[in-house]
């Protein structure tokens, strides 16, 4: 039995102007101790997805169906006490941005005692404890005196830090990181990866690591899910998704990887606009900017099938499989030329 | 956080002044002689001039204005009454603890209305309570203190005969017909109740829109994440963060507040600072309505100074900065 397994989950808001399907039909698994990197442009429902798991999102727009289980309980449907029981326990979350997540009224060691207190039956001098240990793993200097500042005095990588040692300070099973990095400068990100990586071999963490960036997943990840408006375009394990990537989507986020390794830094973007979560254009979600486009893609929207020859590998498109044979090598050469080059 | 404070009170000062001098000035662009009502309507001129060269009438405004911070700040005596030669320092005083019980105790009920019913109407929107609530600071904002203070007064003063209908019963001093804890308390239920209609409506509002928008923070998403229950995230959570503009907001008014709670006082007989500064408004007494401008900026400005205090204790940003 996978550590999470979700099955078919879709998050739609009510608003004002109708109804947005932000996550519509979304299925994964990850395994124990494993890495998924979630990937996809700005907006297609990566927050959504896991905030749903987390219970996370609003109720009073919000419909849910589907379910995500874990260790074979559905997140989705428990009590709220069970729900508790969990989150910040066995499932932990670091949010997108390390400015605003962290409450600026208390010291981040009340915050981190806070999710120890809630969880172990502890007094509060271990928990402040384990606090301290763990502001020390994840690289704070003078962690045993930082721990009573407030998180303005902090710079956005230590809040981040902060964050991480939040999430991980209850050993969760599975850490949900939303684009833990995005808000910070370059070599901070390194860093910030670096130590969860770090971490995963320490504490044996399962991680969801959500960006737009399929450079952090090749960094990190086991496994990939290329999510595009709403629904998932492509998923695999990351040799498949690097190395015969069978989307034209993912080949345009392939395209656009900036390399941090040749001097001039390389960005195309795929050209377009992410459509409208309101109304999706009919047929495939993708046609209206895919360069491979068909009749077909117009019409009908291709179901997520397996690669043949990949084992955990789904593609939702409806190209000959030789095409998109032939077009990811031509694009996995061209990297690697420039690679060499 | 010292050179914060230095500069508070620098501008207190600044203000005091330049609010002492508009009033000053303001009187002075009356066309009123204050001689004349000293010596009386019937008096003679020379008897008028006379009155002129007593109170100084007849230096120029800035020199007045002169004397009068001189004996202020060197004597402490904001001068004498020129209607009833009272000292002006007697007036305030026995004024100034009417109006302080009227405003304090008028806050006190306000802010236990207003926060429970902020809270829970942002905990709901859309529910019954949120939608009374909102009647009620609607009524509450379009009211004017006169109107509900006169409504309360005919039906809980003189239907329900709970109350007295008006007037002043000191707390310590008893007079010759009222007087002692229990019946200061009688005659200032009427008034309080119309402060707390009054303010409570506003502060609803306010601390409605605070509670929702800081359930919207990351931080808060942050707590739930956690696993924290519900009651715990707003204690901890949203309420520490959402209340902290209305201490601001509280402060300042207090302080305006005690400057002339005009309506509220006049409408229950409330021998206050506010009926006082009609009363000498209407007489031109220019010493008793400084002095009661000078005991409203003061008020003011001492309640934001302790606003500005109160948030650097309660608000690290603030106090670390
Ligand atoms: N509470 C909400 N009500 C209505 N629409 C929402 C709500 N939350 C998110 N959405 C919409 O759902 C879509 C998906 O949002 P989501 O935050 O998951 O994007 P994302 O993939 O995380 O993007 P980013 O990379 O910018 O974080 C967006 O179009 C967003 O506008
Ligand atoms: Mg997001």
């Amino acid at each position: 039995m996978a550590l999470l397994e979700v099955n078919d989950l879709k998050t739609y808001f009510r608003t004002d102007d109708g109804i947005v399907k932000a996550v519509d039909g979304v299925s994964f698994q990850v395994e124990k101790g494993q890495t998924l990197g979630i990937v996809g442009e700005s907006g297609c429902g990566k927050s959504v997805t896991c905030l749903t798991i987390m219970g996370l999102n609003a109720k009073r727009n919000t419909i849910t169906s589907g379910n995500a289980l874990f260790r074979g309980e559905d997140l989705l449907t428990m009590n709220s006490r069970r729900l508790r029981e969990i989150r910040g326990d066995d499932v932990a979350m670091i949010f997108q941005d390390p400015m605003t997540s962290l409450n600026p009224v208390h010291t981040i060691g009340r915050q981190l005692t806070e999710a120890v207190l809630l969880h172990r039956d502890v007094t509060k001098s271990q928990a402040r404890a384990r606090a301290v240990e763990l502001l020390k793993a994840v690289g704070i200097p003078r962690a045993d005196r930082r721990i009573d500042d407030y998180p303005h005095q902090f710079s956005g990588g230590m809040r981040q830090r902060v964050m991480i040692a939040m999430a991980l300070v209850n050993d969760p099973d599975l850490l949900i990181a939303d684009e833990p990095t995005t808000a910070l400068d370059v070599t901070t990100q390194a860093q910030i990866l670096e130590l969860m990586n770090r971490l995963q071999r320490e504490f044996g963490s399962a991680i969801i690591i959500i960006t737009h960036d399929l450079g952090v997943v090749a960094e990190t990840a086991d496994d990939v899910v290329v999510m595009y408006a709403a629904r998932i375009a492509e998923q695999g394990t990351v040799d498949e998704i690097f190395k015969r990537p069978h989307h034209p989507y993912t080949w345009g986020l392939l395209g656009s990887l900036p390399r941090l390794d040749t001097d001039t830094e390389r960005l195309v973007q795929i050209p377009g606009q992410p459509p409208s979560l309101l109304n999706p254009p009919r047929g495939c979600r993708f046609h209206p900017r895919c360069p491979y486009v068909m009749n077909v893609c117009k019409q009908e929207e291709p179901e997520l099938k397996q690669v043949t020859g990949d084992h955990d590998h789904l593609q939702r498109c409806w190209l000959d499989e030789q095409t998109k044979d032939r077009e990811a090598a031509k694009l996995l050469h061209a990297s690697m030329a420039e690679a060499t080059s | 956080m010292f050179r914060y404070l230095i500069r508070r009170v620098l501008w207190a000062v600044v203000l005091f002044v330049a609010v002492t001098i508009v009033s000053f000035v303001i009187f002075f662009i009356v066309p009123v002689e204050p001689a004349r009502l000293i010596a009386g309507p019937q008096a003679p001129p020379d008897a008028v001039e006379r009155a002129k060269k007593a109170y100084h009438l007849d230096e120029p405004v800035w020199q007045q204005y002169g004397r009068f911070m001189k004996t202020m700040i060197v004597d402490g005596s904001l001068g004498k009454s020129l209607a009833t030669r009272q000292k002006v320092n007697d007036v305030v005083k026995r004024a100034a603890p009417v109006t302080i019980s009227l405003v304090i105790g008028g806050a006190i009920l306000w802010m236990l209305v207003a926060v429970p019913i902020g809270i829970l109407s942002a905990l709901r929107p859309r529910s019954l309570l949120d939608r009374a609530a909102m009647v009620f600071v609607l009524v509450g904002i379009s009211a004017h203190p006169v109107w509900i203070g006169l409504i309360l007064s005919y039906f809980v003063g003189y239907k329900l005969n709970l109350t007295p209908l008006g007037g002043y019963c000191d707390l310590i001093n008893p007079s010759t017909d009222c007087g002692g804890p229990i019946d200061w308390f009688h005659s200032m239920i009427l008034p309080w109740v119309t402060f707390m209609l009054l303010f409570a409506a506003l502060y609803v509002r306010m601390i409605r829109a605070n509670v929702l928008e800081t359930m919207n923070e990351d931080y808060v998403r942050t707590a739930r994440a956690k696993g924290a229950p519900e009651s715990q995230v707003m204690r901890s959570h949203v309420l520490r963060n959402a209340l902290l503009p209305v201490v601001t907001m509280l402060g300042m008014d207090i302080g305006l507040a005690l400057g002339g709670a005009i309506f509220t006082e006049s409408v229950f007989g409330l021998p206050g600072l506010g009926k006082v500064a009609v009363e000498a408004l209407n007489g031109f007494d220019l010493p008793i309505v400084m002095g009661i401008t000078v005991f409203a900026t003061l008020a003011i400005i001492i309640f934001n100074l302790a606003v500005d205090l109160l948030y650097a204790v309660i608000d690290p940003r603030i106090r670390l900065s």
